[in-house]
């Protein structure tokens, strides 16, 4: 909770170091009411000092934890509600967090992984690039905004219940899949404008849409079994990260969406 | 409504030549040096049982929330503040000079009858400078003058509230409903909410705000919330449609003089829901109306409703991205833009209703949510205060039916909008 003085304003976060303990290789943070300048300095200090993992205490709002590090084996343990652009341009580590995640998890991400065992809000993966997000529950709008590949670079993103709006807008490259399994949102899995301006990538889903949902860019087809084998794995690393039941998830046929044209607005923008 | 009766009784503009109480002076104006992009916060808690709460939470809920904004702008809304006054019209007063408090305290004593007029209790605090003077008025109609007038008491209150706003130079009303008031400024929130001893007040509703201006000034007025009787509106995003908005406004009366979009929302929602006693939802359809596409996939009942709102309400609904808090007496409504460019959340805890920018606003005050979501694009979120006045027609829920019947007016008590 915030600090109420008498001599000045309520601050919601004070710029102080958090406070720290060290055992072997875990790195705990209590960040309470601590500004994210500090935080995330801390945070890269430890992995610096041979630090593996990083444990965040009572987390609540700080921004842009995770972001811009890099580095294999290394994890960031988040316990709270961390702010936005959480992974933002993250280049390898793991980051798993204990709560719900806030707008814009895993901006223009380049490596690693983000595990989320609550909800996460809009623009969730925006621009990524590599990498994989997985969350349990439900996502906001205009998630998987312009999501790219490039050469071995594949971002994978599974969200484990519903979905609003402009799902895979502009999507570029990459993987996209909607299970609609863990959703406490209303109507359909997933909402319109879903792979709206599409041209690189594929969706899945797991059910079926309707034509007023989909972009038109998208062409929808029951997935087949080479497309199957090819998110299965996938699917099992979720289910593993997430405590779920992975014959479950594949007890039900899976709706593919990939784009009809791979330049959409080739003909709109370009001079003939 | 028309101005010109109550406008022949007030005093109105100075005279732009000759002298005032301070000599000759440059026209006070508001400029916007240069444009920035940025985001704002915003907050809303309100307690269904009526529970009083400090106004200490409104401001952790924004502390938490600074780097949404740039120290240019904070400002909270109270409902249930003033239990001492509680039919009074309390009028909180930002002043350029002393000549604007002069002549706004003339229009006062000739209309109104004031039983207390107070500076704003305020504390220094390293961050907020350039303060105008700030008072506050409790009055009520000259009840004469109201009896000539032929309006309501509220109606006499905003053409009052226009009158000063449009032609007293430098004044600017910060709000003008019965136990409520609007707190703002240049600052961070939580400076300005420490600023007016904001830990002194307890109400059943608050709503807050962090300001990062883009395309119009950061100025002590131009700060949210902006009010209009106990209507006030804080809000994230940019109204695009503010000129159709404000042209349509002028028609029923109301004059956008504070140079801020935002505006026209705290207007439009008196228009509809007041005047035009507009259901709750219908209104926030009229705002934030479904797009066509959406409507075609309705049942046709349902779908000839929202075709009519659509085409009575045009010039009122507002484009552009927004999040925005609706505060009054009864309650507080929360409503985003029909494709969610603005973030805003929700949660509940007892009978405790809160929304924000941001989930961890919401964390800060309320220790266990029962329930926390995102709200669907063009829902609103909705709190009434138990007990309390409901100043709003109609239940929360209509059936297509009965928003048929209210927009369409077969029933008396929705006469005012009619559709062929």
């Amino acid at each position: 909770m915030t600090t109420v003085t008498t001599d000045g304003p309520i601050e919601g976060y004070v710029k102080v170091d958090p406070i720290a303990t060290r055992d072997g290789d875990v790195l705990t943070l209590d960040v309470q009411s601590r500004y994210y300048k500090q935080v995330n300095a801390a945070i890269r200090a430890g992995f610096a000092d041979g630090v593996k993992t990083v444990k965040l205490l009572n987390v609540n709002g700080q921004r842009y934890i995770g972001t811009g590090i890099k580095g294999k084996d290394l994890k960031i343990e988040v316990h709270g509600t961390p702010g936005q652009d959480l992974a933002m341009f993250m280049d390898g580590p793991t980051v798993e967090i204990f709560g719900n995640a806030q707008d814009g998890v895993g901006n223009t991400m380049n490596a690693g992984t983000v595990i989320v065992h609550g909800d996460a809000g809009d623009v969730l993966g925006y621009g990524m690039r590599g990498g994989k997000v997985f969350i349990k529950g439900d996502v906001g709008y205009r998630v998987g905004i312009h999501m790219k590949a490039y050469e071995d670079l594949r971002p994978i993103m599974v969200c484990g219940g519903g979905a609003r709006d402009f799902f895979g807008e502009y999507m570029a490259g990459g993987l996209l899949i909607l299970l609609g399994m863990n959703s406490r949102l209303e109507g359909p899995m997933v909402g319109g404008y879903l792979g709206t301006g599409m041209h690189g990538g594929a969706i899945y889903l797991r059910g079926e849409v309707e034509p007023w949902q989909c972009g038109k860019e998208v062409g929808v087809f029951i997935a087949n079994e080479a497309d199957m084998a090819d998110i299965k794995p996938v699917l099992a690393e979720y289910c593993e990260a997430l405590g779920m039941d992975l014959d479950e998830v594949l007890s039900e046929p899976f709706t593919k969406l990939i784009p009809v044209s791979h330049r959409p607005y080739g003909k709109l923008y370009t001079y003939l | 409504m028309t101005y010109e009766p109550l406008l022949d009784r007030m005093p109105t503009t100075r005279p732009t030549s000759g002298a005032g109480f301070f000599g000759e002076r440059p026209k006070y104006a508001e400029e916007a040096a240069f444009k920035i992009h940025g985001g704002c916060g915003l907050m809303g808690i309100c307690d269904e049982s009526g529970t009083l709460m400090s106004g200490v939470n409104a401001i952790k809920a924004m502390a938490v929330q600074r780097d949404r904004g740039n120290g240019l702008g904070g400002g909270y809304a109270g409902y249930g503040i003033y239990p001492e006054f509680p039919d009074h019209y309390c009028f909180h007063m930002m002043y350029h000079d002393l000549k604007a408090k002069e002549e706004s305290e003339a229009v006062f004593d000739q209309h109104f009858v004031v039983d207390l007029a107070e500076p704003m209790p305020t504390r220094p605090v390293k961050g907020i400078s350039d303060a105008p003077l700030l008072w506050r008025y409790f009055l009520q109609p000259d009840p004469y003058k109201l009896e000539n007038s032929e309006m309501s008491a509220d109606d006499y209150i905003v053409h009052a509230v226009m009158l000063i706003n449009s032609s007293v130079d430098g004044a600017f009303v910060a709000s003008s409903g019965k136990n409520m008031g609007a707190f703002k400024g240049v600052g961070f929130p939580e400076e300005i909410g420490h600023y007016y001893l904001l830990e002194e007040y307890a109400g059943h509703t608050w709503t807050g705000h962090n300001r990062f201006p883009t395309n119009t000034p950061g100025w002590w007025g131009g700060a949210h919330p902006f009010t209009l009787l106990d209507w006030s509106i804080v809000h994230n995003g940019e109204i695009s449609s503010y000129g159709i908005n404000s042209r349509y406004l002028e028609a029923f009366g109301y004059k956008c003089t504070l140079g801020t979009d935002t505006e026209v929302a705290a207007y439009l929602f008196d228009l509809l829901l007041r005047r035009h006693k507009l259901p709750l939802e219908l209104a926030c359809k009229a705002l934030a109306s479904p797009l066509w596409t959406e409507i075609d996939r309705m049942p046709e009942e349902e779908a000839a409703v929202y075709r009519s709102l659509r085409a009575v309400y045009g010039p009122a609904m507002l484009n552009g991205p927004f999040a925005i808090v609706l505060g009054f007496n009864g309650g507080m409504v929360a409503l985003n833009d029909r494709i969610k460019l603005r973030p805003l959340v929700a949660a509940r805890q007892g009978t405790k209703v809160m929304v924000a920018s941001e989930e961890s606003a919401m964390r800060e005050v309320l220790d266990a949510p029962d329930k926390v979501w995102a709200p669907k694009a063009g829902e609103p979120v909705i709190a009434r205060v138990k007990g309390a006045d409901w100043p709003i027609h109609g239940d929360l829920h209509l059936s297509a039916g009965e928003l048929s019947c209210a927009v369409t007016g077969v029933n008396d008590s929705c006469e005012i909008v009619e559709v062929g």
